[in-house]
This record gives C-alpha cells, sequence and structure tokens, in this order.
C-alpha cells in the first residue's frame, strides 16, 4: 500500500517538478522552507489545484492522471485537507461543522462520538467557532475533515499560527490520531520538532524537487543532505523502553542495535518511543575514556563524511546495526582522529542531552 | 431578487467570454437616464414590442400603465443597485470556506445554499433594503412606461408631484411626504437592526 505523487508545474520564474512514493497508512511529512512548493502539493492531491502534468495514487486508486485524463474535482475525490487556518464555517455551530462532511460522505468507519472523544471536543459542540481558541478551532477543522471519511488526509502547516503552548496542546491528539485511524496522512511543515514527534516518512523539498525521501530515521541522518547541515540536525531511533533502574535514577532504551541510557522515564517497560540525538551532541572518539560523567558509549562505524564548507563544520554519519547516528564535528576533529568511512568509532553522549519525543 | 443575487454570483465568481458585458448590460439602468429606461421598456414591452407582443398573444399580459409594469419598471431600476450590494459581499467572501467546503464533498448548488449565501446574507438584505427605497422613489422609467394612473401605477414622488401640481394641493403633498419619510426611516432601522443580528450569527 502506498501513497505515490508526481507532478511537475511551471510558475513564474519557478519550477516545481516532483516525484515520491511514501508507504500508506503512516504519516509523510512535506519538509522545507517556505516557498518550496509543499503547498502547492497539497493543493494539487486535493484537487484546488490542477498541475500542468500530475498523477496521483492512493492505495492503488488513481486521483489524477493528465497522462489519461483523470481528474477527480475536490467533491469526489475524498480527501480532507486541514488548513492553517481552520477555515470553520462561521454560520454554523461546532457541531453542525463536524457533521458538514459527514452527511455527504459514504457510510464509513470513521464515527462521530469516536472523533469527538479523540479530540476532546465533547464539550465544545454547541459552540460557535469564532468563541473557540486557536488550538480549539484547529481540532475542530482536523475533526471535521476526518468524519468525511478521507482517503487522504493533508494537513498544509495545521500548527503554525499557534504558539508554543497551543501546539504542544494538540501534538498529543495527533499522536493518539495516528495510531487509532490507519490513514494515509501528508503533513506540510518547517517545523523540526513535529518532523520528530510526527513523521513516519520524511520528504524534503527544496526548490521546487524532492532533495530526498523515505523512512524518516533514515533520511534525517543521512550525512550527505545539506538538511545534516543544519544546527538542530539530529538523528531519530525508535526504541523500546528495556528497563528502569530506579535505583540509578536511569531508563535503559533500545533501540537501532544500541542500548541508550536517559534519565529515569515514568511510561512502562517494553512501551515503545522515540528519541532524538542532536548531532551537536555527539562527541567521537576512538577509544572509550575511563572515569567520565558520560553513560552512552555506543560503537558504531563511519558511514559517510560530509564537509560543510560555509560552516566550517563536518556531518559524520555512523552506522549502527540496524540504524544510524549523526555527529557534527570539526575538520580537525576528522583529521585528528583519522576518521574515514569504514572505520570503527564510539559515539559519545550525555543522557540529559537524548530528547525522548514520546510514543511513536 | 433571486435573479439578482444569481447574476451576482455569476458576476462575482465565474469568468467567461461575454463577462463584460452582461456587466454593462446590468448597469445600464444605473447609468443611463430614468427616463430613457423607461421608453426602451415601453419598446421592448409594449404590445406591439418584440417582448409585449409575445406576452399580450400568450398569456394576455398587459404591463404598459399597469401596476406589473410600474413593478417591473422599479425591478429594472434597482436591479443593479441589489447587484452590485450582492457582487461586494460574495467577492469579499472568505473563498477558503468555499474550498473547505469542496473538500469536504459538497457540490457546486450545495456550497451556493449551504455555504455561500448565509454568508452573503448580509450583503443580501442590505441590497435589498436598497433597492426597496430605490423603488419607492422611482419616479423617471416609472412614469414612462406605466404613466401615472393614481391608484393603479402611482408611486409615491408621482403622487407628490400630482399633488403639487393641483392647486391646494400642499397639504396632500406634505402627507404624502411624510409617509415617504416614515417608510425610509424605518427601512433603514430595519436594515441597520437585522444587519447587527445576521453579523453576530456569524460572529464577526
Amino acid at each position: 500500500m502506498t501513497l505515490s505523487i508526481r507532478l511537475r508545474h511551471d510558475f513564474p520564474g519557478v519550477r516545481l517538478d516532483v516525484a515520491f512514493e511514501v508507504p500508506a497508512p503512516g504519516v509523510t511529512v512535506l519538509f522545507g522552507p517556505s516557498g518550496a512548493g509543499k503547498s502547492t502539493i497539497v493543493l494539487a492531491a486535493a484537487g484546488l489545484l490542477r498541475p500542468a502534468v500530475c498523477r496521483i495514487e492512493v492505495d492503488g486508486q488513481v486521483m489524477a492522471d493528465t497522462e489519461t485524463g483523470v481528474w477527480l474535482p475536490p467533491e469526489q475525490r475524498r480527501v480532507g485537507l486541514v488548513f492553517q487556518d481552520a477555515k470553520l464555517f462561521p454560520h454554523m455551530s461546532v457541531e453542525t461543522n463536524l457533521r458538514f462532511g459527514l452527511r455527504r460522505a459514504p457510510p464509513g468507519p470513521i464515527r462521530f462520538d469516536a472523533i469527538v472523544e479523540l479530540l476532546g471536543l465533547g464539550s465544545l459542540l454547541r459552540r460557535r467557532p469564532h468563541t473557540l481558541s486557536g488550538g480549539e478551532r484547529q481540532r475542530v477543522a482536523i475533526g471535521r475533515a476526518l468524519l468525511a471519511q478521507p482517503r487522504l488526509l493533508l494537513m498544509d502547516e495545521p500548527l503554525a499560527s499557534l504558539d508554543v503552548a497551543r501546539k504542544a496542546e494538540i501534538v498529543p491528539f495527533l499522536l493518539r490520531l495516528k495510531t487509532a485511524l490507519r490513514l494515509p496522512v501528508l503533513y506540510v511543515t518547517h517545523d523540526l520538532d513535529e518532523v520528530g514527534r510526527l513523521a513516519d516518512s520524511l520528504v524534503l523539498i527544496e526548490g521546487g524537487t524532492v532533495a530526498a525521501y523515505g523512512p524518516v530515521a533514515e533520511v534525517a541522518s543521512r550525512a550527505s543532505l545539506p538538511f545534516a547541515q543544519r544546527d538542530d540536525a539530529g538523528a531519530l531511533v525508535e526504541c523500546r523502553v528495556a528497563a528502569h533502574d530506579v535505583a540509578r535514577q536511569l531508563t535503559r532504551l533500545e533501540g537501532a542495535g544500541a542500548t541508550f541510557w536517559v534519565p529515569l522515564l515514568d511510561t512502562a517497560e517494553g512501551s515503545a518511543c522515540r528519541i532524538r540525538v542532536p548531532a551537536r551532541e555527539v562527541i567521537l572518539a576512538g577509544k572509550a575514556p575511563d572515569s567520565i560523567s558520560l553513560h552512552n558509549v555506543i560503537p558504531g562505524i563511519v558511514r559517510r563524511i560530509a564537509a560543510d564548507p560555509v560552516r566550517r563544520t563536518v556531518a559524520v554519519e555512523i552506522g549502527l546495526p540496524s540504524g544510524a547516528l549523526l555527529a557534527r564535528v570539526t575538520p580537525d576533529a576528522v583529521a585528528r582522529l583519522g576518521l574515514a568511512p569504514g572505520e570503527n568509532v564510539l559515539a559519545l553522549i550525555k543522557s540529559t542531552s537524548i530528547e525522548v519525543l514520546g510514543g511513536a | 431578487m433571486p435573479l439578482a443575487v444569481l447574476t451576482a454570483w455569476i458576476l462575482a465568481r465565474c469568468s467567461f467570454p461575454g463577462h463584460a458585458a452582461l456587466n454593462a448590460v446590468v448597469h445600464l439602468p444605473l447609468v443611463l437616464p430614468p427616463v430613457v429606461t423607461g421608453w426602451l421598456l415601453l419598446i421592448l414591452f409594449g404590445i406591439r414590442g418584440p417582448i409585449g407582443s409575445l406576452l399580450h398573444a400568450w398569456f394576455d399580459i398587459r404591463l404598459v400603465f399597469t401596476a406589473a409594469g410600474a413593478s417591473l419598471a422599479c425591478g429594472v431600476m434597482t436591479f443593479p443597485i441589489m447587484v452590485r450590494a450582492i457582487r461586494l459581499s460574495l467577492e469579499s467572501a472568505d473563498s477558503g470556506l468555499d474550498r473547505a467546503a469542496r473538500t469536504l464533498g459538497a457540490g457546486r448548488w450545495d456550497r451556493m445554499i449551504n455555504v455561500t449565501l448565509p454568508l452573503a446574507a448580509p450583503g443580501i438584505l442590505a441590497g435589498a433594503i436598497v433597492a426597496y427605497a430605490t423603488c419607492l422613489g422611482e419616479f423617471g422609467a416609472v412614469v414612462t412606461f406605466a404613466a401615472n394612473i393614481p391608484g393603479e401605477t402611482q408611486t409615491l414622488p408621482l403622487a407628490i408631484y400630482a399633488a403639487l401640481q393641483v392647486p391646494g394641493g400642499e397639504e396632500k403633498a406634505a402627507t404624502l411626504s411624510l409617509i415617504s419619510l416614515t417608510l425610509a426611516v424605518l427601512g433603514l432601522l430595519a436594515s441597520e437592526y437585522l444587519g447587527r443580528r445576521l453579523n453576530a450569527a456569524l460572529g464577526r
């Protein structure tokens, strides 16, 4: 089961030419700077914009194909779209808004009560959209789109207009949706934190083309991408909570064939979580140091080394048995350690530098 | 009025060859001297006119010099005022809401009835009230097309004008003017009140 999108469109002065195929269901994040063409892809997938060349296929159903002349209009496509500013109908109550798509959709698996429960909308049903906070409005918009029984859900920077506190309020709901409804989701953002928390697949859009796409952990740690040179670059690792060591106030996580120690968590042993290891927090060493406060000394093999001449830094991709870490060091460090692809290396990471992103 | 809404919607949302021509025809009564409009109506809808003769032959309807004719003249004169008001409110509406409705599975007419029109309600109301007030004051086109027959095709200003032509008619003219004034003020108050209610319902 896949979501496959290919499109080309010429705007004055810019050409958008993208193609990618990702597993569905799952959350696919389109990431890139503003104006890179992310929103155009979303509008084309919704059918609100018709590119010159375009093919969109969800789970084997072709929604658009300019070669064969297939073009389903938005009202027949059953593609849910959540806008940056909720776009709730101001003349209807929250409940009427929620039921707008439901009434017009063929019977489907997504039930009204389930969505109200999942998104915590019970107390809002009789309210008018203009009396809601930004976060509440966005939750209603997500519910409204889901109740239209979509085959694909598009979210165009749904959290961009919210402040940090409101974002933090919505992300858990999005994570619950992800596990409760097995739906392909195309999610546009330029916030790396949302990528880390929500993405299964990552599509990097730059200057109207796809720079890279694939499973998020794999793309995020690929040293050869400009993405890896960002100040906030870092590897993502899917982990399992292996054991809590209450005496030492530590939790042991297993992931990517390696062991990570982090400050004690309160999640159950055996549960899944995702961690983010910032590249700038990773120290490389040839042999293990003794008497050091550090908990994580992780052996790996240098896979790729990519220098960024502008920032005078080097991104080093370290292969683990089933995953990778990313380290950012100076060219001098690479020379002193004699780092080269294929060499063994130790990655030293403070347990407090590892960000635990919660259930994936 | 539904015709005005439809025309406004076509002018606001659709682009097609002849868009400018339709726009011009709709606005013609606004820029032509009313007497010319009345005369054109007389030519078109007169018993021997191309439309009037058909109406007379098929349905035995005569518009010239009748109350229905006076209504037609008023309607034609106020049509552009109404279309303008409605079109403005349609154009200022958030097209994102229309897009949202599309992705939620609402077809063209569905969106028109459930999203576009309710949101344009204040504009439609304003257009209707201004048109009504203009109707009451219509003079030139009515007098040309439907004449000035007391109790049948006489509008308020026509009656006032007629009263002023008769010696000692000042009292009657004053009474009629007072009625005219009252109607106008009531109309404005009603429009203000309803407009505020509607906007509150829309959360503005």
